[in-house]
C-alpha cells in the first residue's frame, strides 16, 4: 500500500495553524518516537489524512475536510514544537504548543 | 491566523512544452506570487461545473523571486487531475492554486554542506529546482543528482540537466531499458550503484530524495545502512492521482 | 477553454450522482496493509447476550458461497462497474444469530471500522467476499476477506473484515467520526453527514 509523507499537509494546514506543520516535531503518544511531521506516514487521501506515527504505525493526527471545514484530531501526539526555524511567527510559544 | 500567501489565487497558464510522451511542463503567471524556495510545492485547485472539487500537490521547478511558476507533470494512469493537466489544459485556461508550502523539503543556497540529490521518475521535478537555484547562486558547494528512470524515454528536462552538468552532474540510472551505450544492464537501483553514485556519509551531505513512496524508502534506506545519518536526509513522496 | 471534469456531466444511469467511470481499481485504505495468515485468520458475528458466532478459515470456505457481480462506488466520485466477486451471503452468516439490536460495527484486522443498520447486510445485500475477478482476493484490496455492501459508498465496505458486533444504536466509525455520512447511500448522494 502506497502511503504519502507529512509533506503533503502543508497546504491544508496552512489556514488552521500559525506554523509550519510539517517542519514541526511531535513525540508519537504510542511509542515515544519523535519527528518531524514530514517524516510521518500519511494514509487515506483524498478521504481524509490519516497521518501515522513512522516507527509504531500509530495515528497521530486525523484530519479531513468535508464542505463546512474541516475536522482535526490530534490526540495521537503526544506534544507537538513548532521548528525554530519556522519564519512563519507563532500565534504561542513551543512550550504553550505542548499537549499534556 | 491566515496569511493571505496561503490563500488560492488565480494561476493562467502561459507557456507550456512536451517534456515526454507522458508528460508536459506548465508555465503559470501568478498575480502577486510571493515567489518560492527551491524545493517547495503548490496545491492546485480543480472545480468541475457540477460543483466537484480535487486538490494535488505538485513540485515547482523553479524558484525565486517574480510572478512565473513552472511546474514539471507526469500524467498517472489512473490519475484524476494529472490527465486533465497534461493533455486537456490550454493556453489562457485558469487554476486555482495555493503556495508556495513547504519548508522541510527546501534547499537554500546558504547551505554550506555538499548536496546529494536522488529522484526517481517525476520527483526530479523539485530537485530540478534546486539545481537551478544552485546554478544561479553560483556557489561552490557540491551538488549531484543521481536519477533513476524506468527508460530515457521517461525522462524530463533531460537537455536541461546536461547543460547544468557544469555545476551539478547527474548520473542516469535506468530500471527497464537502457540507451545504447550505457554501461550496466538495466535494473533496480542497488546498494552499489547508490554507493558508487553518490556522496559518501564522510562528505557530510544534506541528501534530498524524491520519487514514488516505494523509490524514496528503499532509497533512504539503503543510504542509512551505507552510513549516512537519517538527519541528514530529506525525502518527499509522491502519491497517486 | 478546457473544462475539468467535464465528464463528469454524466447521463448514464448506471452512475450515481456526482460520479465518474474508472476502469481502474485505485487503493484507498487508512492504514498499512495488515499482513493476515489464514491459519489465524478469524471472522466473528458478536451479540449483544455475549454470544459469539465464530468460523476459521478452514470453516469459512466450506460455506455455500456465490459470485456476486456488481458496481461500486466510491465516495472520492469513481465508480467501477461489473466488478465480479465471490462470497458468504451476510443471510448465510446471521442464519442462527439471535439478537434484537438493529446496528452493527464492522471491526478490521489493523483497527478501521465502520457502522451499518443491520438490514443493509441482509435480503441478498451485503457478503463476506474473498476473490475477486476469479482469484483470491489481493491484500491491498482487502484479503484474506472483505466486507461486501456494493450499494453503499465502498468505504462501508470494510477490507480485512474481522468481526461484526451488534449495537444498541448507530453509533459511528472511523470515517463516520469524522463527518462523513453514518449511512452512505449513493443514489442520494450521502456523502456527509
Amino acid at each position: 500500500m502506497t502511503h504519502l509523507d507529512g509533506n503533503v499537509l502543508a497546504g491544508v494546514t496552512s489556514s488552521l495553524f500559525a506554523f509550519d506543520l510539517p517542519t514541526a516535531t511531535g513525540q508519537c503518544d504510542a511509542c515515544g518516537d519523535v519527528a518531524s511531521l514530514a517524516e510521518a506516514m500519511v494514509y487515506g487521501a483524498p478521504l481524509g489524512f490519516v497521518v501515522r506515527c513512522r516507527n509504531c504505525s500509530g495515528i497521530l493526527v486525523l484530519l479531513v475536510e468535508r464542505p463546512g471545514g474541516v475536522r482535526l484530531n490530534m490526540r495521537g501526539l503526544r506534544w507537538l514544537m513548532p521548528s525554530a526555524t519556522d519564519s512563519h511567527p507563532p500565534a504561542a510559544t513551543p512550550e504553550a504548543a505542548r499537549f499534556s | 491566523m491566515t496569511d493571505s500567501a496561503f490563500a488560492w489565487r488565480q494561476g493562467r497558464l502561459a507557456l507550456s512544452a512536451t517534456l515526454s510522451s507522458s508528460a508536459r511542463s506548465l508555465t503559470f503567471d501568478v498575480p502577486g506570487w510571493p515567489g518560492s524556495q527551491p524545493g517547495q510545492h503548490i496545491d492546485i485547485r480543480l472545480t468541475a461545473p457540477d460543483g466537484y472539487q480535487a486538490v494535488r500537490s505538485y513540485s515547482l521547478a523553479n524558484s525565486g523571486a517574480g510572478e512565473r511558476l513552472e511546474l514539471g507533470v507526469e500524467r498517472l494512469p489512473d490519475g484524476e487531475v494529472s490527465p486533465f493537466l497534461v493533455d486537456e489544459l490550454e493556453i489562457g485556461d485558469e487554476v486555482e492554486l495555493r503556495g508556495p508550502l513547504g519548508r522541510w523539503f527546501v534547499w537554500q543556497p546558504e547551505e554550506t554542506r555538499p548536496v546529494q540529490l536522488i529522484g526517481g521518475g517525476s520527483g526530479v521535478v523539485p530537485l530540478l529546482a534546486m539545481m537551478r537555484a544552485h546554478a544561479d547562486a553560483r556557489t561552490p558547494v557540491p551538488m549531484r543528482l543521481l536519477y533513476s528512470l524506468r527508460s530515457p524515454e521517461n525522462a524530463l528536462y533531460q537537455e536541461e540537466l546536461r547543460s547544468l552538468s557544469d555545476t551539478a552532474a547527474t548520473t542516469w540510472h535506468y530500471t527497464r531499458v537502457a540507451p545504447e551505450g550505457w554501461a550496466g544492464e538495466p535494473a533496480r537501483l542497488t546498494a552499489d550503484v547508490i554507493r558508487a553514485e553518490t556522496l559518501a556519509p564522510e562528505s557530510d551531505p544534506i541528501t534530498y530524495i524524491c520519487g514514488p513512496t516505494g523509490f524514496v524508502e528503499s532509497v533512504a534506506h539503503e543510504l542509512t545502512r551505507l552510513g549516512h545519518h537519517p538527519d541528514g536526509i530529506r525525502t518527499e513522496r509522491f502519491g497517486g492521482a | 477553454m478546457a473544462v475539468f471534469g467535464a465528464r463528469r456531466r454524466n447521463n448514464d444511469p448506471a452512475l450515481p450522482p456526482g460520479q465518474h467511470l474508472t476502469e481502474s481499481f485505485p487503493v484507498l485504505s487508512a492504514g498499512p496493509t495488515p499482513r493476515i495468515e489464514r491459519e489465524t485468520w478469524s471472522f466473528s458475528i458478536e451479540t449483544e447476550s455475549g454470544d459469539v458466532h465464530r468460523w476459521s478459515w478452514e470453516d469459512f470456505v466450506t460455506l455455500p458461497s456465490e459470485e456476486i457481480s456488481t458496481d461500486i462506488h466510491c465516495v472520492t466520485s469513481w465508480s467501477k462497474l461489473g466488478t465480479n466477486w465471490r462470497g458468504v451471503s451476510l443471510d448465510t452468516l446471521f442464519a442462527d444469530v439471535q439478537t434484537s439490536r438493529q446496528f452493527v460495527m464492522a471491526h478490521s484486522y489493523g483497527g478501521y471500522t465502520t457502522n451499518l443498520p443491520l438490514s443493509d447486510l441482509l435480503n441478498g445485500r451485503a457478503w463476506i467476499a474473498y476473490e475477486y475477478d476469479g482469484a483470491p482476493l489481493d491484500p491491498e484490496h482487502g484479503g484474506p476477506a472483505r466486507l461486501l455492501v456494493p450499494h453503499l459508498y465502498f468505504w462501508k465496505s470494510a477490507k480485512w473484515v474481522r468481526s461484526l458486533v451488534l449495537q444498541d444504536a448507530d453509533h459511528p466509525g472511523f470515517w463516520e467520526q469524522y463527518g462523513y455520512h453514518l449511512h452512505g447511500d449513493p443514489w442520494r448522494e450521502e456523502r456527509y453527514s
